[in-house]
């Protein structure tokens, strides 16, 4: 029983990692309609910018609740920067261009960094300090670790406050009118450049945010591992209705829950495999995902 | 934000298009930036070329930096002294293969197709060897891996040497230890099907530990560069082992050992020489009541290890490892090899190599009739404390 429990509890610590990194995929794909293939090496640069301003601080040595929100903001900092510039040289000059044309940018961005990214750090993982000295609470046998808990509670937070964001700001409402459409809205006197290069921002930042998070729980990071994270990211914001924000959080819990189960039985080596059949699955039986709908995509 | 949108396009070809592109994006893993020094093609003189090929980069990097600082060593102790063949000088190449096999078998391809080197040293980890021997043999250089411990590396061919013991030995010393010393009963073994390494010393450690009238619970799988454990550990948990094999290399070893921990599975965890690496030390506080099996143990008083010790320390500021000291020792093999063949052609240095018997810095190093050396294996309790990891001696156990 406490086995059951304990696989739970595991799944839904994996499964907020992937809602975390979902939410920016369906935020930028809900206001551009862009999948963002970049998103996860994104996440993998809110990594190294993490390590790399964590080690400044020294903060293996001297861990602190307050170094590690510098090294958060520090590190989503860097990457709302590196998110604008990449939307600003990348994506907007094809933006008028079709959809597959942005969609292939973003695939030749997202190489980019994964590759450039093994010429500047180099290919061989890293470790991440320990910034907060790792607990585990232990309750009837089923454990969690103080950084898990704090993932699932800042992939919760970040939810509702997208949610907020996207539906009671002004800026929210100037991203809803963008992505419904954006020469109209360019017309009602909304700056659209300006939306989605914050868009881009808030984006990458949360990404960022996600990265040291997850860094702290596991600690190994390398150029590469936003690759299958991102996908496994999209997996989980195209199951639960992509452009939707519950539904990333609902897609990345189900896919942790998932993998976490494969992983439990004998055959552990097919976890991966499982989730992108469950991307094709959920491509034919119900395109729109579990929250999404599927008529308004239609207009 | 399910607002809709004025494009001509429906969402379902757009959606089908992006599994497309998902697979595109999947496949760019297995691409990969390579990197090509031009061929040193000039004639090397009265210089002996020998090549080296390692893991630099990537995941195996702590394993190709000590074989190449270990190599490096032996090649300027050998040349300060003189030389070999009436003062011929060693010149060493080495190729990063990047912690992948095919990247192993094109820097091997490479260093005797266009470097013209006399003899290959390396691989640490066995599947990149294995990756690489055919190449070796097929050209009649020999090759002398170091450190690599799965059995097959060897039967590859007539051309291929090494100079550790093999992980069926080393699955037994680890049984046995674990049976005899820790008291355990029933074990669990967490193995790394992607490695040959990991895969062979499961079975070996299954086979002894079952023969000593053990319980070996059925193998768990997981795959390099995977990240969570926490499914599989949960698992190994609910089935109340009194220690756990970890058969993979010491990037994983480090996360399973604290996640395991994390998890409150507190029993002895054990794992072969493939945890010796640098980032094991991220393991941190969890990395107490582990046992590793090695090959050779810094603290031996003989002087020959004191020595050699001592000169890496002065050269590179830190102590060796046992991949460093085995790398050593191939160098010295090669050498002696060559010295008694008085030539640098390929099968009389085979045929010298095959007759191999000196001392070493990890054991008397006599070639047997597989191109094995038997050599005794020492048991060491790794422990953790202020940022360092210690690996200290706790026996010796002989082969046979």
């Amino acid at each position: 029983m406490d086995t059951l429990l304990q696989q739970v509890i595991n799944g839904l610590s994996l499964g907020a990692i992937y809602a975390l990194i979902a939410l920016g995929y369906t935020m930028v794909y809900g206001v551009l309609r862009l999948i963002n293939f970049a998103h996860g090496d994104v996440y993998m640069l809110g990594a190294f910018a993490g390590y790399f301003i964590a080690n400044a601080l020294n903060l293996d040595r001297n861990p602190s609740i307050l170094g590690t929100i510098l090294v958060t903001i520090g590190a989503m900092g860097v990457c709302a920067i590196i998110g604008v510039l990449i939307e600003r040289l990348a994506y907007r000059p094809v933006r008028h261009h079709s959809r597959l044309t942005s969609l292939i940018t973003a695939i030749g961005v997202s190489l980019l960094l994964e590759y450039g990214g093994q010429v500047v750090f180099g290919a061989t993982p890293r470790f991440f300090p320990q910034m907060i000295r790792s607990e585990t609470y232990s309750l009837g046998g089923v454990q969690i670790t103080n950084q898990n808990l704090l993932i699932i509670v800042v992939a919760v937070v970040v939810m509702f406050g997208l949610e907020f964001i996207v539906h009671r700001t002004k800026i929210g409402k100037a991203m809803r009118a963008t992505s419904y459409n954006l020469a109209v809205a360019k017309l009602m006197g909304i700056n659209t450049d300006f939306i989605i290069a914050f868009t881009f921002a808030l984006g990458s930042a949360l990404a960022a945010a996600g990265g040291v998070m997850v860094a702290l729980a596991i600690p190994r990071i390398d150029p590469l591992m936003g690759l299958m994270t991102g996908l496994k990211a999209f997996v989980a914001a195209v199951l639960g209705g992509i452009g939707n924000i519950p539904g990333a959080m609902v897609g990345g819990v189900l896919i942790g829950l998932m993998e976490t189960w494969i992983s439990a039985t004998s055959y552990s080596t097919y976890r991966d495999a499982v989730a992108f059949a469950v991307l094709i699955l959920i491509l034919l039986l119900r395109p729109a995902g579990i929250m999404g709908t599927a008529a308004t995509e239609k207009v | 934000m399910e607002s809709s949108t004025h494009t001509e396009r429906p969402a379902r070809s757009t959606v089908a298009t992006l599994a497309a592109l998902l697979v595109i994006a999947a496949t760019g893993l297995a691409t990969g930036a390579c990197e090509r020094r031009p061929g040193a093609a000039e004639d090397a003189g009265g210089e002996i070329l020998i090549g080296m090929y390692g893991s630099l980069t990537g995941d195996g990097a702590s394993f190709g930096q000590s074989s190449k600082e270990g190599t490096e060593l032996a090649v300027e102790h050998i040349n300060a002294a003189g030389g070999l063949l009436g003062g011929r000088m060693y010149r060493l190449l080495v190729e990063d293969d990047q912690s992948r096999p095919e990247e192993a078998s094109n820097a091997v391809t490479k260093l005797i197709t266009q470097d013209k080197v006399i003899a290959v040293l390396g691989e640490v980890a066995s599947r990149r060897s294995l990756a690489a021997a055919p190449i070796a043999q097929r050209y009649q250089v020999p090759m002398i891996t170091p450190s690599s411990t799965n059995e097959r590396v060897t039967e590859v061919g007539d051309y291929i040497f090494r100079v550790c013991f093999i992980d069926p030995f080393q699955g037994e010393v680890l049984a046995k230890f674990a049976f005899n010393d820790l008291k355990a009963r029933k074990v669990a073994i967490l193995k790394d099907i992607q490695q040959d390494y990991s895969v062979g010393l499961t079975d070996s450690i299954s086979k002894h530990f079952a023969a000593l009238g053990g319980q070996v619970l059925p193998p768990v799988s997981y795959t390099s560069g995977d990240a969570d454990f926490k499914a599989i550990l949960t698992q190994v948990r609910s089935q109340k082992p009194d220690a756990v094999f970890v058969t993979g290399y010491y990037p994983e070893a480090a996360i399973i050992t604290r996640q395991a921990r994390e998890l409150g599975l507190n029993v002895p965890l054990l794992g072969g020489d493939g945890w010796v690496g640098d980032a094991l030390k991220n393991g941190r506080e969890a990395l107490n009541n582990t046992y590793i099996s090695n090959h050779y143990s810094g603290d031996n008083p003989d002087p020959i290890v004191q020595d050699f010790v001592r000169t890496y320390r002065e050269k590179f500021g830190r102590d060796p490892d046992s991949i460093a000291a085995l790398a050593y020792d191939a160098v010295k093999v090669l050498t002696d090899a060559i010295t008694r063949a008085n030539g640098t052609e390929g099968p009389k240095i085979r045929d010298a190599l095959a007759r191999t018997d000196l001392p070493g810095i990890t054991g008397r190093l006599k070639m047997n009739a597989k191109r094995n050396v038997d050599k005794p294996a020492v048991i060491q309790e790794v422990t953790y404390a202020n940022g360092e990891v210690k690996f200290i001696y706790r026996t010796t156990i002989n082969p046979g």
